[in-house]
């Protein structure tokens, strides 16, 4: 008796050891179990919860989808942006992923890569995937896997008023400045005075913003993150003479106090007190700004560097985990949420470009001739998408480092050189 | 004869049946009690540390969907050459080296004050000690405000000074931004060290004072071979525990400078966590992890070697 049980004790620690290494060791290679739903009722995931505008509009779909069949059921689980990814990381180890979740645009390629994500079907849907922006559709390896209702784009906002005064041309799609014309502008405004730091690029804002704001500069240099043609290295091109002019340049806008290192918390509103001139923003704020200025608010094209204007593409974006046990139930959800009125419900509610010219028409502000097509152009005519590889997260810390350091004042050369070498180091051992 | 020495020998068997009997329901008993310790224990530091040994020898991601696989040295061939981790190192060694004596000191020199018989002592004590049970992401945050450019710490500093002295971008610096945060660490940190060497200070027998005032020893006498030999093991502990503290060095630098400006403040836990979560390089992590692992093992055997039991 007393043998016994200290052997159950004995062999029940150990059992709990060998269950905590197996679970821990379990991560990452494959695996047949499903999860994401129970039956015919499926879990969705959305980083929404925290940003209610959205988050209504997921629970609008999901409830008329509920009503329009009895077959199936979705059941949301919203969580705040900050924590989305590591949640959504963490479940994929654990193979306890929803049947649907959102997934951030350039994550896309990782996910897919990782198995996280089943390429989907969306025929047949009320809108197809061709009327959409293509920027808004996550494609890994010629299969789709991800789509999204919306875009954003990068901008310029000013004054026109305070741009007048100091004899600065307002440029226009046809004829966005030059860089020469865009360093000029920015030394006329540091002369007044005015401006303690007349540009804001929101530098003070770290994470995924560095790469989506700060690359599309350097693709417009004729630099770029990674070398595009097979996603092999970085080298050449990210430590290439474009790109290391442009990280020179970026470097000299804080060297001749054109623009702060670190800008404030809320670099929006410190544009609308009027503490910069000119702001590099996200269509996000276009409204605000619209309401607050007026006819004032000048939205102003990317400045062309040489290689033309380039903004970032892609956007939060729709998909289907792997090992969601009822595929088909998540298929009908992702086709049913393809209908014009949605993707003009989810414009409205985010105040961002509607994927398709049909929503577009819909919108105020984005219908041809409107004060924020302008954006819809934008997103068509200069968008980039981050380079679609499963490194991209990798490649996004290092540029952000990268960045970081060139503003503290770090050899623009070196900088660059260390990003590159890591990157290629990481893509060797990866294999991708 | 035969059934003489057996009916002496019979009880013994059955005296140290019960006597094996009690022993065994005793260690049954302590096995019980330390279960969940022992099981918390494997689960949390054992399992993990077998499991860092195991990665750091493999290529194994984050986000992947091959299987590890072993890669030998190539991890640790790889971090000697990362200029990172070398700074990562030096900024761990600076922290420590700075924070250990300077919050261990002022820990002291502050209770010794609270330990006085003044009225209103209580007061104090809970105000050094405020800032213990704050918690440090908080208290993080707070002082990145304060350390800003147009923040409060710039704000005294022209004020005292009638406007000759003018603050910088404390954590914007990368000469600076590592002192201002050795000095949040231990404003933060002295509160804890202070009540261990006020319970240290409290078993130290009055008798010994009035013996040494007897003698006529002065403030500093006292303290030299009253105070401080009876503070011994006190001592040892303070010692340990804030060389750990400052070695794990992460909570301040994830929250106010994410390791910039230029690498000044990065440390070898940030960077491991920056590299195995951010980066999904769960293996390169581990690897971090290990070194580190060896460097800290080393320093508690150099301290254990010299707190030791000298007789």
């Amino acid at each position: 008796m007393v043998f016994r049980t200290r052997r159950l004790a004995v062999a029940s620690v150990a059992a709990l050891a060998a269950t905590a290494l197996v679970a821990g060791c379990a991560t990452g290679s494959g695996g047949s179990s499903t999860s994401g739903a129970k039956g015919d009722t499926l879990t969705l995931w959305t980083h929404n919860a925290g940003n209610s505008a959205e988050l209504d509009v997921v629970k609008k779909i999901i409830k008329d989808f509920n009503g329009s069949q009895s077959t199936y059921k979705v059941e949301l689980q919203a969580f705040p942006q900050s924590d989305y990814n590591n949640s959504v990381v963490a479940a994929a180890s654990a193979r306890k992923l929803p049947c649907l979740l959102d997934v951030d645009g350039p994550n896309v390629p990782n996910w897919a890569w990782g198995g996280y994500l089943a390429p989907i079907d969306v025929s047949g849907s009320e809108v197809p995937l061709s009327a959409q922006l293509p920027s808004t559709v996550g494609r890994y390896q010629g299969k789709v896997y991800a789509f999204g209702f919306y875009d954003v784009s990068l901008a310029f906002f000013a004054r026109k008023s305070v741009l007048k005064e100091y004899g600065i041309r307002i440029p226009t799609l046809d004829k966005p400045w030059t860089k020469a014309e865009f360093d000029s502008a920015l030394a006329k405004l540091k002369k007044s005075g005015k401006f303690p730091y007349p540009l804001e690029m929101g530098t003070g804002s770290l994470g995924e913003w560095y790469p989506y704001a700060y690359s599309p500069q350097l693709q417009s240099f004729g630099g770029d993150l990674i070398d595009r043609d097979g996603y092999q290295t970085a080298s050449g091109t990210l430590d290439g003479k474009d790109a290391v002019e442009w990280a020179t340049w970026f470097r000299s806008l804080v060297a001749k106090g054109y623009l702060s290192k670190k800008s404030g918390a809320d670099p929006n509103k410190d544009f609308l007190a009027g503490k910069s001139a000119l702001q590099w923003d996200g269509s996000w704020n276009a409204a605000k700004n619209a309401a607050k200025l007026g006819d004032d608010l000048a939205i102003i094209p990317p400045v062309d560097f040489g290689h033309g204007p380039k903004i970032g593409g892609a956007s939060w974006q729709w998909a289907m985990s792997s090992t969601c046990s009822n595929k088909a139930g998540a298929q009908a959800w992702l086709k049913f949420a393809r209908q014009t009125k949605y993707f003009v419900d989810y414009a409205e509610a985010t105040g961002t470009i509607p994927a398709t010219d049909a929503a577009a028409q819909q919108v105020d502000g984005y219908q041809p001739g409107g004060k924020f097509s302008v954006f819809t152009r934008f997103a068509r005519e200069y968008a980039v998408v981050r380079p679609v590889t499963p490194a991209y997260p990798y490649i996004s810390t290092e540029f952000q480092k990268a960045v970081q350091d060139i503003l503290a004042g770090a050899d623009p050369e070196k900088a660059l050189g260390q990003a590159t070498k890591d990157i290629d180091t990481n893509l060797k051992t990866n294999r991708y | 004869m035969t059934t003489l020495t057996a009916a002496r020998e019979r009880p013994r068997p059955v005296r140290r049946t019960r006597k094996t009997h009690a022993r065994r329901r005793e260690g049954l008993t302590a096995l019980g009690m330390a279960a969940p310790a022992v099981v918390l224990l494997i689960v949390f530091v054992v399992v993990p540390l077998a499991l860092t040994f195991a990665l750091a020898f493999t290529d194994a991601r984050l986000i992947s969907p091959t299987p590890a696989r072993f890669v030998g040295l190539d991890n640790f061939t790889r971090l000697f050459q990362d200029p990172v981790f070398f700074k990562s190192l030096r900024n761990t060694a600076y922290f420590a080296a700075v924070v250990v004596p300077l919050q261990g000191g002022l820990a002291l020199v502050l209770a010794l004050l609270v330990n006085a018989k003044v009225r209103g002592v209580n007061f104090f004590r809970t105000v050094y000690f405020l800032p213990v049970v704050t918690s440090m992401v908080v208290v993080s945050l707070l002082w990145t405000f304060l350390y800003r450019q147009d923040g409060l710490v710039n704000h005294v500093l022209s004020a005292l000074t009638l406007g000759h002295v003018e603050g910088r971008d404390w954590l914007g610096d990368p000469a600076t931004a590592m002192p201002a945060i050795i000095l949040m660490s231990v404003w933060q940190g002295v509160g804890f060290h202070m009540i261990i060497w006020l319970a240290g200070l409290q078993t130290i027998p009055a008798e010994l004072y009035e013996a040494a005032d007897l003698d006529g020893a002065t403030r500093w006498h006292r303290f030299r071979h009253v105070t401080w030999p009876g503070l011994r093991a006190t001592r040892t502990f303070v010692l340990i525990t804030i060389t750990i503290q400052a070695l794990g060095l992460f909570t301040q630098i994830n929250v106010m400078t994410e390791g910039g400006p230029l690498d000044s403040t990065t440390t070898v836990v940030y960077q491991a966590m920056r590299t195995g979560y951010e980066q999904q390089q769960t293996a390169y992590a581990a690897s971090i992890s290990l070194v580190f692992f060896v460097l800290v093992l080393a320093v508690s055997l150099v301290q254990r070697f010299l707190t030791r039991e000298k007789d």
